[in-house]
């Protein structure tokens, strides 16, 4: 506390050795950091804002500290940066990598726009315009692709979205003890399995003749199913076994939310008569909106990206009707067939939808529920 | 909390539903999860016919026997390893610093640079210009490749900034200005001890990423010796059994042929290997699993 105060005190003499400098210049900062400071409260904006202009128009009378003003106003920001320089040589590694790793493809990505050959380089490569964007679109496997892409992002939302807020509520509800413990703890922890071993599960479990599944639908008297070749079961195959990796570790940001609910709000309920159910619906599911509305935006953002990783894994000659998205076909036309600038141009043109489906999303979510991104 | 007044009957139904609800739940998730460890060491037939459905059946060791005489799986292993070690301390470099440095208000341009950063997150040039970059650096079939190209995450960073935002206490900087200590000193002699919690959530992050990544690797290295664990895995858990399922006989790949010789051994090796690839995150989750936890509910703390 005692160095606070030292600091303070250093402030204060600051603004006397201001005081002694310029008259002017102390007030034209008071009312910066006034308006600075006090700027978003409701009645103070406008008065703020003309107290500046009054005495900017005082400082432009006076002799000629305009100028003065600029020149120490820009001292006063090379000595803040000076002073931090080590901050910037932290932030140096970092965005050098971003502007490598992350930027240096954006600008890569004009390949898709050349018909590029690795000997020329990027830059050598010649322009063909929007051809391999109109190759795309007219090939026979777009609306394919489109179909493939779309129907399992929405598949996956439409399942595993409500999941895990209805596990969370679940959860919040049950009391705190070894059971409510094991769940949670058991219920994470396949998140941490690896794609390729949740992938080889599948592929287990899911065998016509040896897996797990197929036992239980024979023992009740059903016809085994070959689900990984037959393109109808892909989907499903790949949205429940996300269900079940991902639904217990989903739970876990509802749950931050559910314990920053105010207790009160729950005992004032209980006293008027609420049942448990009215107390979830009416108190627990409105203090989760915020969160479900962060994560539908997230997710909308990524609806043409769904997470390949596990397609590729997944997918055989005999699935392909249902599997191939836009993301394992880039994969393949691009690092496999080495059709660089087509595979490119497909990749852009899901980046870029992708880009527009979260902006458009964030606006109507800004607009209609005061949560959003930015 | 609801001790002064007494359940009605509608609250005792929805608290029996619920409790069936969870447990269902835990079951669901429970149940394969020790499928796979009765698998492993149960008689193969026992298990391919279904016999054996919940405690092993014809108690073998002999999948884990030849899981430790496999040279690629413990190529993989150790390089995996070093993958993980090296790849984390790195990831900690490029995110440990340059978060501090933004979640100090007094950095000029901080609101620049996150911009710089967050964008990222929402577009990217793809694939393909990646992959050239890559290849670009001469970093194909090298060490680099599973280590740099992945060095920081945006919403680690982010995560990290909060937390900083968040549990060091501004008086702490403006004394140790006043006291005349440098930002590197403050860093390194202050800020470092006091944020030991979030670099074990992120050396947990990263180190998990790195344990269970397979496709940098599967698109970076052609060169067998460098293949981390996932992609030996890849080989034997999907590569071998697609061909095998499709073609119903066993056209398996050399790494599973290296593996083993009776095709019916090869069920009990993948149960295996499923168990021996996740052992170290078995080990140590249940001590780390609020450390996770911690670092997920930071991040929902919006920054």
């Amino acid at each position: 506390m005692p160095i606070v105060q030292a600091f303070y005190n250093k402030k204060q003499k600051s603004h006397i050795y201001f005081i002694r400098h310029s008259q002017v210049e102390l007030a034209y900062k008071q009312a910066v950091s006034k308006e600075k400071g006090g700027g978003d409260k409701v009645n103070g904006a406008k008065v703020t804002t003309n107290q500046t202009d009054a005495l900017l128009d005082v400082g432009l009378r006076s002799k000629e500290p305009k100028l003065e003003e600029k020149i120490n106003i820009r001292k006063k920001r090379m000595k803040k940066i000076l002073r931090n320089w080590e901050l910037y040589l932290f932030l140096l590694p970092t965005v050098a990598y971003f502007i490598i790793f992350a930027y240096v493809p954006m600008y890569g990505v004009q390949i898709a726009f050349k018909d590029f050959i690795p000997t020329n380089g990027i830059w050598g490569s010649e322009w063909v315009g929007f051809k391999h964007f109109t190759h795309f679109f007219e090939s026979y496997y777009f609306w394919d692709l489109i179909k493939n892409t779309l129907g399992i992002s929405v598949y996956e939302m439409i399942i595993g979205f409500p999941l895990p807020i209805l596990l969370a509520l679940s959860i919040n509800e049950a009391k705190d003890g070894l059971f409510k413990r094991t769940v949670q703890t058991v219920t994470y922890a396949p998140h941490f399995i690896s794609v390729v071993v949740m992938a080889g599960m599948i592929i287990a479990f899911l065998s016509p003749s040896t897996g797990m599944i197929n036992h239980v639908l024979v023992f009740f008297g059903l016809e085994p199913i070959a689900f990984l070749s037959d393109p109808k079961w892909f989907k499903t195959v790949y949205v429940f076994s996300g269900v079940w990796q991902g639904t217990g570790w989903g739970t876990i940001i509802y749950l931050a939310a559910l314990a920053g609910v105010d207790q009160q709000l729950h005992e004032a309920a209980i006293v008027d008569g609420a049942s448990r159910l009215q107390r979830i619906w009416h108190i627990n599911i409105p203090a989760l909106v915020p969160t479900m509305v962060i994560l539908f935006i997230l997710n909308m953002g990524s609806i043409l990206g769904v997470s390949f990783e596990k397609i590729l894994l997944l997918q055989n000659s005999l699935n392909m009707d249902s599997s191939n998205v836009i993301a394992t076909f880039v994969y393949k036309a691009g690092l496999l067939d080495a059709q660089y600038s087509f595979a490119a141009a497909v990749g852009l043109f899901n980046s870029v939808i992708s880009a527009i489906l979260l902006v458009v999303v964030n606006q109507i979510a800004r607009k209609k529920s005061e949560t959003s991104l930015w | 909390m609801s001790t002064v007044i007494k359940d009605t009957k509608a609250d005792k139904v929805f608290k029996i539903l619920n409790y069936s609800f969870l447990f269902f739940a835990f079951i669901i998730v429970l149940y394969p999860l020790i499928y796979i460890i009765s698998a492993s060491v149960s008689n193969p037939s026992e298990v391919s016919s279904g016999k054996m459905w919940l405690f092993p059946k014809g108690v073998t060791w002999e999948g884990y026997k030849l899981i430790l005489q496999n040279d690629l799986i413990w190529k993989g292993y150790l390089n995996t390893i070093f993958y993980t070690v090296l790849g984390t301390m790195v990831n900690l470099l490029f995110t440990i610093p340059a978060a501090y440095a933004l979640s100090r208000k007094d950095l000029a341009g901080r609101n620049l640079f996150m911009g710089l950063f967050v964008f990222t997150m929402f577009f990217s040039g793809g694939l393909i210009p990646s992959y050239l970059l890559i290849k670009n650096l001469g970093m194909i079939d090298t060490i680099w490749a599973m280590i740099i190209p992945g060095a920081c995450s945006v919403w680690n960073l982010i995560v990290t900034r909060v937390f900083f935002q968040v549990s060091i206490p501004k008086e702490l900087e403006e004394a140790a200005a006043i006291d005349g200590c440098t930002n590197m000193k403050l860093f390194v002699r202050i800020i470092l001890p006091l944020s030991t919690p979030i670099i074990a959530v992120m050396a947990l992050f990263y180190g998990v990423g790195h344990w269970n990544s397979y496709f940098d690797a599967l698109i970076y290295l052609s060169n067998k010796d460098l293949y981390p664990l996932q992609l030996v895995l890849r080989e034997i858990l999907v590569v071998q059994s697609m061909t095998a399922e499709m073609a119903g006989n066993g056209m398996s790949s050399s790494v599973a042929e290296a593996a083993h010789h009776k095709a019916e051994l090869a069920a009990i090796i993948k149960y295996g290997v499923m168990i021996v690839s996740t052992l170290p995150i078995i080990i140590v989750y249940p001590f780390l699993q609020r450390f996770f936890v911690k670092g997920v509910m930071i991040g929902s703390v919006k920054g």
